[in-house]
């Protein structure tokens, strides 16, 4: 495809991650992820966008106390650690808007008075920590081996006093930005399944839009990614 | 989750095998697991990897009050947390002999034995003073999270760098790092913790316990070492009773460990002092290993974002037109408000009352289910409703008048006692929705 093409052209290696500056609007951080490096949980992710990196561990499915069972399909539970200090209610509004996308996606019902736990370790936050969490998340959830309907990922984007469009912002865009909208989008149709907005702004739909079209390189990412790993050759 | 408990199989196949001198992974009794650290690209992160035993530490600081005995101090604190993700045993609840005995051990190590210098962190003797903080978190349990912590704690200390504070007079200037360079903490020593594990009450020593290893073991003997051959700390837990000469071998051991350990720490921090000074890439994106299959890496990636306009048209175009408004708010009296009316009260089953239902026909008998209307005023001018709302579905909650100078007009309760009532009530209230609706 067109944009595909665009990217090979453009790949070229550059020193510091994530400081220089980029064209407004246009592009992604550099991406990196890992899986299966933690030995203990049943699936594992490291998930980097730029500077910003989230560990996810996913244990599932597996017990679940009587208390927080549910009869007819899995509890899903979300826990966000911050790197300093104790887990606020930032880290719980997080945590919840993480596990309202999971659950929409992950298929509970096939394991019913189970309960599957994602954890997710902020391991460093340069920007876009939402959409970094559930980049994780959804790798940590396929390497586990969660049965899912679709995969789903973040995009995090800032607008700017101008109302230009900044795609995976970093901290620094962040604070200086008018609004930060954060979407989890799904890879059938590249559907919403939530988004958390935070800011003044009118242009939901084009956000949303620009959105879509970063969440093809993040989905082509994944493919790549699993296709590594379980390729043949 | 409980412990999967380990079987007695597994238990006399592990102890024989250490009485046989032989260990799970093919180490020698004294041998310690690949150490392995990188740095982040802040300054105080790093991830420590003792085996597949994996600790994040962060050192963070902030400018505080020091504390009342201590004036000119600044002050130290160590936060070891288990993560849930680190063995599928560690919840919320259930670590906390672990985790206190591992902290008071972190604590000991660190700081009785003063290895930062604390009359440094001083800023203005009574008034400020810096506050170190460090955050370790355990991210995979492999066994001897003890020494994995205190490698990943020095580690960020010495890693770690300060803002530049500067006092002239009363003033205190504090430097972001774009105006002056951070400056780093002042490290007397590196305290490093070595475990040894005492099998068949002690006669077989191990060094680095794994997790297996910990499950069978006796006792644990804990030296806390630098390379100057000085012990900060020493614990013994288990109840195991050692000879002394068992425990002189074991700290001429920890001496050599702790020397081979500190050798590779203060290489991994020059090495990283370096790759920062020549500007070359640094942080965990670069410790990713290329050559796994499980890792991969995509450049920064362009985006065209030329077409956007077009697809929020679409988007909109697409949607469903956004849900009915709700009425305004309604203030009844200075801290009651009410917004839109409540909907049927869906526990009407469970109740038994014994009141009759009295009502007219094709009432519109609406229970507000906020907590705050348990009261039992009749609200009749809401926007273009056409109908009394009543309220008050329990006869023991305390009816509060909102006007106490209006008459207070005929209150009607709905009960819902008997079940054959409740189906033709529903019906009235269901038109009733409608209506609203098309409203």
């Amino acid at each position: 495809m067109e944009e595909e093409t665009h990217t090979d052209a453009k790949i070229r290696a550059e020193n510091g991650t994530g400081s220089s500056p980029r064209g407004p609007g246009c592009s992604l951080r550099h991406f990196a992820c890992e899986q299966n490096l933690l030995s203990r949980p049943d699936g594992s992710a490291s998930f980097l966008q730029g500077d910003t990196s989230v560990l996810a561990g996913v244990y599932g499915p597996a017990e679940v106390k009587v208390s927080k069972e549910i009869f007819n399909k899995a509890t899903l539970e979300v826990i966000l650690r911050p790197k300093i200090g104790l887990p606020g209610v930032a880290e719980k509004s997080r945590e919840r808007l993480i596990r309202n996308t999971c659950e929409a996606v992950v298929l509970g019902t096939l394991h019913p008075r189970t309960s599957i736990t994602v954890v997710l370790q902020v391991v460093s936050d340069a920007g876009s920590l939402l959409a970094c969490c559930l980049n994780a998340a959804c790798m940590a959830l396929v390497d586990a081996g969660v049965p899912m309907r679709a995969l789903f990922c973040g995009v995090a984007c800032a607008l700017d006093s101008d109302g230009t469009l900044v795609l995976d912002p970093t901290s620094k865009q962040e604070k200086e930005a008018r609004a930060v909208l954060t979407f989890a989008l799904d890879s059938v149709e590249r559907k919403l399944l939530m988004s958390s907005t935070k800011g003044l702004y009118s242009d939901t739909e084009q956000c949303l839009a620009a959105a879509q079209a970063a969440s093809q390189h993040v989905f082509r990412f994944y493919r790549e990614s699993l296709q590594r790993r379980y390729s043949k050759s | 989750m409980k412990e999967t408990p380990l079987s007695n199989c597994e238990r006399r196949f592990l102890l024989r095998a250490i009485e046989e001198k032989k260990r799970l992974d093919g180490r020698q009794t004294y041998d310690y697991r690949n150490i392995r650290i990188s740095f982040g690209t802040d300054y105080g992160c790093c991830i420590v990897e003792l085996g597949k035993t994996r600790v994040l530490g962060q050192v963070s600081c902030e400018l505080v009050s020091p504390k009342l005995n201590r004036a000119t101090e600044g002050i130290l604190f160590f936060n070891l947390e288990l993560s849930q993700m680190a063995a599928p045993a560690f919840e919320p609840g259930r670590q906390s002999d672990l985790l206190v005995k591992l902290n008071r051990l972190m604590e000991r190590c660190l700081r009785n034995s003063k290895c930062i210098d604390t009359e440094s962190l001083c800023v203005v003797a009574g008034e400020k003073v810096w506050q170190i903080r460090v955050d370790l978190h355990l991210l995979n349990h492999d066994g001897n999270i003890i020494d994995a912590a205190s490698i990943a704690a020095i580690v960020a200390l010495c890693h770690f760098r300060r803002p530049d504070v500067s006092v002239q007079g009363d003033e205190v200037t504090l430097y972001t790092p774009e105006e002056r360079d951070p400056v780093p903490l002042s490290i007397h020593h590196m305290p490093i913790c070595v475990s040894f594990a005492f099998f068949q009450q002690g006669a077989y020593l191990l060094v680095d316990p794994n997790e297996r290893e910990e499950r069978v073991m006796d006792g644990l003997l804990v030296i806390a070492m630098n390379k100057h051959r000085e012990i900060c700390t020493i614990q013994s837990s288990g109840g195991i009773m050692l000879l002394k000469d068992q425990v002189l071998r074991c700290s001429k051991i920890a001496g050599v460990k702790v020397a081979e350990i500190t050798e590779l720490i203060l290489k991994a921090l020059e090495n990283d002092q370096k790759v920062r000074k020549e500007g070359g890439k640094f942080g965990f994106a670069e410790s990713i290993a290329n050559q796994r299959i499980t890792a991969f890496k995509m450049e920064k990636a362009p985006i065209d974002t030329s077409d956007v306009e077009e697809k929020a048209e679409e988007i909109i175009a697409e949607a469903e037109p956004p849900s009915e408004v709700v009425s305004t708010p309604v203030l009844w009296t200075p801290g009651t408000a009410q917004i839109g009316e409540g909907v049927e009260n869906s526990w009407g089953d469970l109740e038994d009352s014994e009141k009759e239902d009295d009502e007219g026909g094709g009432d519109q008998a609406i229970i507000l289910d906020g907590i705050k209307m348990d009261t039992g005023v009749e609200v009749s001018d809401i926007g273009s409703q056409d109908a009394p709302i009543i309220l008050s579905d329990s006869e023991e909650e305390e009816m509060i008048i909102l006007e106490p100078d209006k008459n207070p007009k005929k209150i009607r309760t709905q009960t819902t006692s008997a079940k054959q009532e409740k189906a033709p009530s529903k019906k009235p209230v269901k038109r009733r929705k409608k209506k609203r609706a098309a409203n």
